[in-house]
C-alpha cells in the first residue's frame, strides 16, 4: 500500500521538527529515512503512524486520508528502537496481542502466531518472557508482533540502533529478505547511511526538518543534490569549492601538473581497502582509499611524500 | 574491626528501638493469656476490629482507584499544575493526624462549609463516615507514591505499541499499563492497609469513640490502657492482635518482593 505525506509541518515549542515535508512511498517498496539526529526523520515516521500529530499537512495511506485518525485505525505495524516489548507477556502473547484485540478465533491466532514465530526464527522461545531474550531476539519478536496484524505498511524506527554491529548486519540482511518475500510497504528510519544503502530501494535524506534529496541509493551517492547529501551519505573532502570522495583520489609517486603534494601520516588496513591518512602543506587532513594490492605495489610508508589528483569531483552552485 | 562494630551498632539500634518494645509487649501478653483472650473476644473489641477492617477496606479501594488515576495524571497528564498536584499528594504525610481530624470536624460540623449533611440528619461526624474520611485522608499518598516512579520507568512505548496494534485506551490500560505497574499497586495497597489499620490520631478526633459503635481497634487499645486500673491484659491482648497483623503484612511484602525481579 502507498504512503503519501503532503506538506507536513511540526513544531515542538520553538523547535521546528518538520518544515513543509512531502514524500511519496510506492506500494511494496522499502524506503529509508536517513539523517542525523534532530533531522525530523523519527517524528515524520511517528506522524505517519499517528503517534504524533502534525501541526499542518496531511497523511494518506493507501490513498485514504488518515490525518487526525488515531493509530488504532491506521493499520500500521510499528517497530520501536527499544523494542517496546510487553514485559509481563510471553513471546507468544506479545505476538498474539493484536489478534486478541481483534477477537480472532483461538485456533486462527495459534496458527498465525506459530507461523510468524517460525518466520522470525523464535519457534522454540514462545513461552519465554522478553527479559529472557537477547536484544536481537526481542527485536525479531517486535517485528513478528507488528506483522501479526497484516499491516498496510510496516514502519521501523531505528530498529537495529540498540544492537551490536554483527547482530545489526544479520538483521538488516534478514529484513531485506523478509521484504522480498512479503512485499509489505516498509519505511525504516536510520542514521546509518550504510544501513540505508544496503536495505532500501529509495532513500530520503533529511536534515533540520527538511527533505534534502529523494532517490535510489546509487543516485543519492553518485549524484548528491547538495553539499549536505554529499558529506552525509558517504565520506567526502572539500578541496576549495569542489568535493571529492576518498576513493576518487589517485595517488602517484611523482608530481604531474595538477597534482597536490601531501605526506602520508598513517596507513590503515581495512581488509580489501587500505586508507591513507594524509597531511598537505597547510596542515589539512585528507584521506584516500585505495586497494590493498595498489598500496603494496607502491610500497607506501608513513612520512613518505606522495601526490594526489581527483579522478572525479563534484561542485555545487 | 570497624565494619564489625558498625554492624553491631546498627543491629543494637534496631533491637533497642524496634524489636525491644514489641517483644516486651508480647511477653506481657503471655503473662495473662486468659485476660488477653477475654478482651480480644469481647463483643465491643470484635466490633472494633470489624469497624477497622471495613474502614480500611473502603480506604484501600478508594485510594487505589484514586491513586492510579492521580499517578497517571502526574506522569502522563498534560494538565497545568501537575507539579503542584504531585507535591500536594504528600500533604497527609507531613500533616499531623490530629490536625487532619480537627480540620474534618471543622468542615463537617453544623457551622462548617459541608455542615449541610450534619444539619439534615446525615451523621458524618462521630459516626462511621467521618472515620472513613479521616482514614482515606491519611492513607492517600501511598498508592500514588508507589505507582508514580514505576509509571515513569516503564515509559510510554509499550502503550504506543498497543495502540498501533489496535488497542483502545481502555484496553491499553487493562492489558498493558496495569499489568506493568501491578507490583507497585500491590505495594501501595499493602502500605495503605497497614496505615489504615494503625490510624489513631485523626480517627480519635472525629469518631466520638463510642465502644461497640465508632470505636476502632486502635482506639480500643487506648481505651483499655487508659482505664486499665492496674489490669493491662486487655490492652496487651488487643495490641498484640494489631502487632501480629502488621508482622503478617510485613512478611507478605517480603514474599511479594522477589517476584518483581522476574521481569
Amino acid at each position: 500500500m502507498s504512503i503519501s505525506v503532503r506538506r507536513i509541518t511540526k513544531r515542538f515549542d520553538d523547535f521546528v521538527a518538520l518544515d513543509d515535508v512531502s514524500l511519496e512511498v510506492r506500494p511494496g517498496s522499502l524506503t529509508a529515512l536517513l539523517g542525523p539526529s534532530g533531522s525530523g526523520k523519527s517524528t515524520l515516521l511517528r506522524i505517519v503512524a499517528g503517534l504524533e500529530t502534525a501541526d499542518q499537512g496531511s497523511v494518506f495511506i493507501d490513498d485514504k486520508n488518515v490525518t487526525g485518525r488515531p493509530p488504532q485505525e491506521r493499520g500500521v505495524g510499528f517497530v520501536f528502537q527499544h523494542y517496546a516489548a510487553f514485559k509481563h507477556m510471553t513471546v507468544y502473547d506479545n505476538v498474539a496481542f493484536g489478534l486478541k484485540i481483534r477477537k480472532r478465533p483461538k485456533a486462527e491466532i495459534q496458527e498465525r502466531v506459530n507461523q510468524l514465530l517460525k518466520l522470525v526464527q523464535l519457534e522454540g522461545l514462545a513461552k519465554r518472557y522478553p527479559a529472557q531474550l537477547s536484544g536481537g531476539q526481542r527485536q525479531r519478536m517486535g517485528l513478528a508482533r507488528a506483522l501479526a496484524i497484516d499491516p498496510a505498511v510496516l514502519l521501523l524506527d531505528e530498529p537495529f540502533g540498540a544492537l551490536d554491529a554483527q547482530v545489526r548486519a544479520e538483521l538488516r540482511d534478514w529484513l531485506r529478505r523478509l521484504h522480498d518475500e512479503t512485499h509489505t510497504t516498509t519505511v525504516i528510519v536510520t542514521h546509518d547511511q550504510e544501513e540505508a544503502m544496503e536495505v532500501a530501494d529509495q532513500i530520503v535524506v533529511m536534515s533540520q526538518g527538511r527533505v534534502e534529496q529523494i532517490g535510489a541509493p546509487r543516485d543519492v551517492y553518485e549524484e548528491p543534490a547538495n553539499e549536505f547529501v554529499m558529506t552525509f551519505v558517504g565520506q567526502a573532502h572539500q578541496i576549495g569549492d569542489t568535493f571529492v570522495r576518498p576513493h576518487d583520489l589517485e595517488v602517484t609517486l611523482e608530481p604531474n601538473g595538477s597534482t597536490r603534494e601531501v605526506m602520508i601520516d598513517r596507513i590503515v588496513h581495512l581488509g580489501f581497502n587500505v586508507r591513507l591518512d594524509l597531511l598537505d602543506g597547510d596542515g589539512e587532513r585528507l584521506s584516500v582509499q585505495t586497494t590493498r594490492d595498489n598500496a603494496e605495489l607502491s610500497e607506501f610508508a608513513p612520512g613518505q611524500i606522495v601526490y594526489i589528483r581527483p579522478t572525479r569531483q563534484t561542485t555545487f552552485a | 574491626m570497624g565494619k564489625l562494630s558498625l554492624r553491631f551498632a546498627a543491629l543494637g539500634y534496631l533491637a533497642l528501638i524496634l524489636i525491644g518494645p514489641i517483644v516486651m509487649m508480647v511477653w506481657r501478653t503471655t503473662e495473662d493469656l486468659d485476660g488477653a483472650w477475654a478482651a480480644i473476644t469481647d463483643p465491643d473489641t470484635i466490633s472494633a476490629f470489624k469497624l477497622t477492617l471495613m474502614v480500611t477496606a473502603i480506604a484501600v479501594v478508594v485510594n487505589t482507584v484514586f491513586g492510579i488515576v492521580c499517578a497517571l495524571l502526574i506522569v502522563r497528564g498534560r494538565i497545568p499544575g501537575r507539579g503542584f498536584l504531585n507535591a500536594f499528594v504528600d500533604l497527609p504525610l507531613s500533616l499531623s493526624p490530629v490536625v487532619v481530624g480537627l480540620a474534618l470536624v471543622t468542615l463537617y460540623s453544623t457551622q462548617g462549609w459541608l455542615g449541610w449533611f450534619q444539619r439534615n440528619g446525615y451523621e458524618v461526624l462521630f459516626a462511621t463516615p467521618s472515620i472513613v474520611l479521616a482514614t482515606i485522608f491519611v492513607t492517600l499518598p501511598f498508592v500514588v507514591r508507589e505507582v508514580v516512579p514505576t509509571l515513569r520507568e516503564i515509559g510510554t512505548e509499550q502503550e504506543q505499541a498497543a495502540q498501533t496494534l489496535g488497542a483502545s485506551g481502555w484496553q491499553t490500560f487493562w492489558r498493558v499499563t496495569l499489568p506493568a505497574i501491578r507490583w507497585a499497586v500491590i505495594y501501595g495497597v499493602v502500605l495503605t492497609a497497614a496505615r489504615g489499620i494503625g490510624e489513631f490520631g485523626a480517627v480519635a478526633v472525629v469518631s466520638g469513640n463510642f465502644a461497640g459503635q465508632t470505636q476502632t481497634a486502635t482506639l480500643r487499645v487506648e481505651d483499655a490502657y487508659q482505664f486499665a486500673y492496674g489490669n493491662y491484659a486487655p490492652a496487651y491482648g488487643i495490641a498484640f492482635v494489631l502487632a501480629a497483623t502488621a508482622v503478617i503484612i510485613l512478611i507478605a511484602m517480603i514474599f511479594l518482593q522477589p517476584k518483581e525481579s522476574r521481569y
